[in-house]
């Protein structure tokens, strides 16, 4: 009786075979589901002021500038500036993140004076992100193509038919500071 | 007389409380300019005027003054960090973005010694430039702008 169930159990059997099969695709389904669901957790503006060093600092200077309060209510949330829509940009992001959670582990920019002092090196990060991805998270919304000239008052379209147009300059290199206050800018080009 | 003593505190008490009760308190109410407001309310705000979006550079109106802003400087900062305005207004930048150069009294010290950078006490733009918006002059007037500026 106890060494019939043994063979049983011992010699392989298609049914076990398919058994196996359908554990590993229902358990595959639970942990990419799970993780893709963690992932768009990781992806809200709850989730960013969750922590008081995003609440206290740029999510209160944010909250004065046009992509919080404007006419037409729309409104830029952190990720769609900060991280990338396209899935393998956004895995890249999020890995690099982790020297962000190991900043706010070691308490790198805890009060605000270490904040403003940190200010300058986390700017020029997410401007050099920017610069080297053409602004995308700015063009996810503000496409060239459909932009109206007509509707554009005479400096923008100055600068946008010209250096925007040509590729010579993105977004970033013109619109520092538009939901953020600014580092000290000695050195910064245009500025 | 404990009972005369304490009829005596009563009485007088409430002769007290009612004299106070009689003085009225001027409310304010004076017809300003800004309209009429009492002192125990607050008057709503007036509405917000809509700044000139766009505009070649407007004409001065007298010698002396400061040439007004003809676009928006919605979230245009000036602090010790950074200074929007001069991103293009600043010599350096001007030829390229077509802006108005600002004028070289702008390096000068109070003490008449030129820098060669903004004076800081000329640095805060918005002190003196400000933006425009279509609003009636509060009260009547009979300035003539002047001619020689360019005014018609």
């Amino acid at each position: 009786m106890l060494k019939n169930l043994w063979t049983f159990l011992k010699s392989p059997n298609s049914a076990a075979l398919w058994f196996i099969l359908a554990i590993g695709f229902a358990g595959g389904v639970i942990f990419w589901g799970g993780f893709n669901t963690a992932l768009e957790v990781t992806n809200t503006e709850e989730f960013c002021i969750s922590c008081h060093e995003m609440e206290n600092n740029v999510y209160e200077e944010y909250r004065e500038t046009i992509h919080y309060a404007n006419r037409s209510g729309v409104r830029a949330t952190c990720p769609d500036c900060h991280v990338p829509k396209k899935w393998t940009d956004k895995i890249v992001r999020k890995i690099a993140a982790s020297k962000e959670v190991w900043g706010k582990l070691t308490g790198l920019i805890d009060t605000r004076e270490e904040f403003v002092n940190h200010r300058r090196s986390m700017a020029e990060r997410e401007w050099k992100r920017m610069k080297e991805n053409d602004s995308l998270e700015c063009r996810n919304c503000h496409n060239f193509e459909y932009m109206d000239f007509s509707e554009q008052g005479n400096r923008s379209v100055k600068m946008h038919s010209d250096a925007l147009a040509s590729g010579e300059k993105t977004c970033i290199d013109c619109h520092k500071g538009i939901a953020h206050e600014l580092p000290d800018m000695k050195g910064v080009e245009h500025w | 007389m404990k009972l005369l003593t304490l009829a005596i505190a009563v009485v007088s008490t409430v002769i007290v409380l009612s004299v106070t009760a009689q003085e009225t308190v001027n409310p304010g109410g004076l017809a300003t300019i800004r309209g009429v407001a009492t002192i125990d309310e607050t008057r709503p705000a007036e509405k917000l005027k809509r700044v000139i979006k766009d505009k070649n550079p407007i004409a001065r109106n007298y010698v002396h003054q400061p040439p007004v802003v003809p676009h928006q400087i919605r979230g245009y900062r000036v602090d010790l960090n950074s200074n929007k305005c001069l991103s293009c207004h600043s010599w350096k930048y001007a030829a390229e973005t077509g802006a108005t150069k600002i004028s070289l009294t702008h390096f000068e010290t109070r003490d008449g010694k030129t820098l060669s950078d903004v004076s800081p006490r000329r640095y805060f733009c918005s002190q003196c430039h400000v933006t425009q918006a279509d609003a009636a002059p509060l009260v009547d007037n009979t300035f003539e702008p002047v001619e020689s500026l360019g005014n018609e």
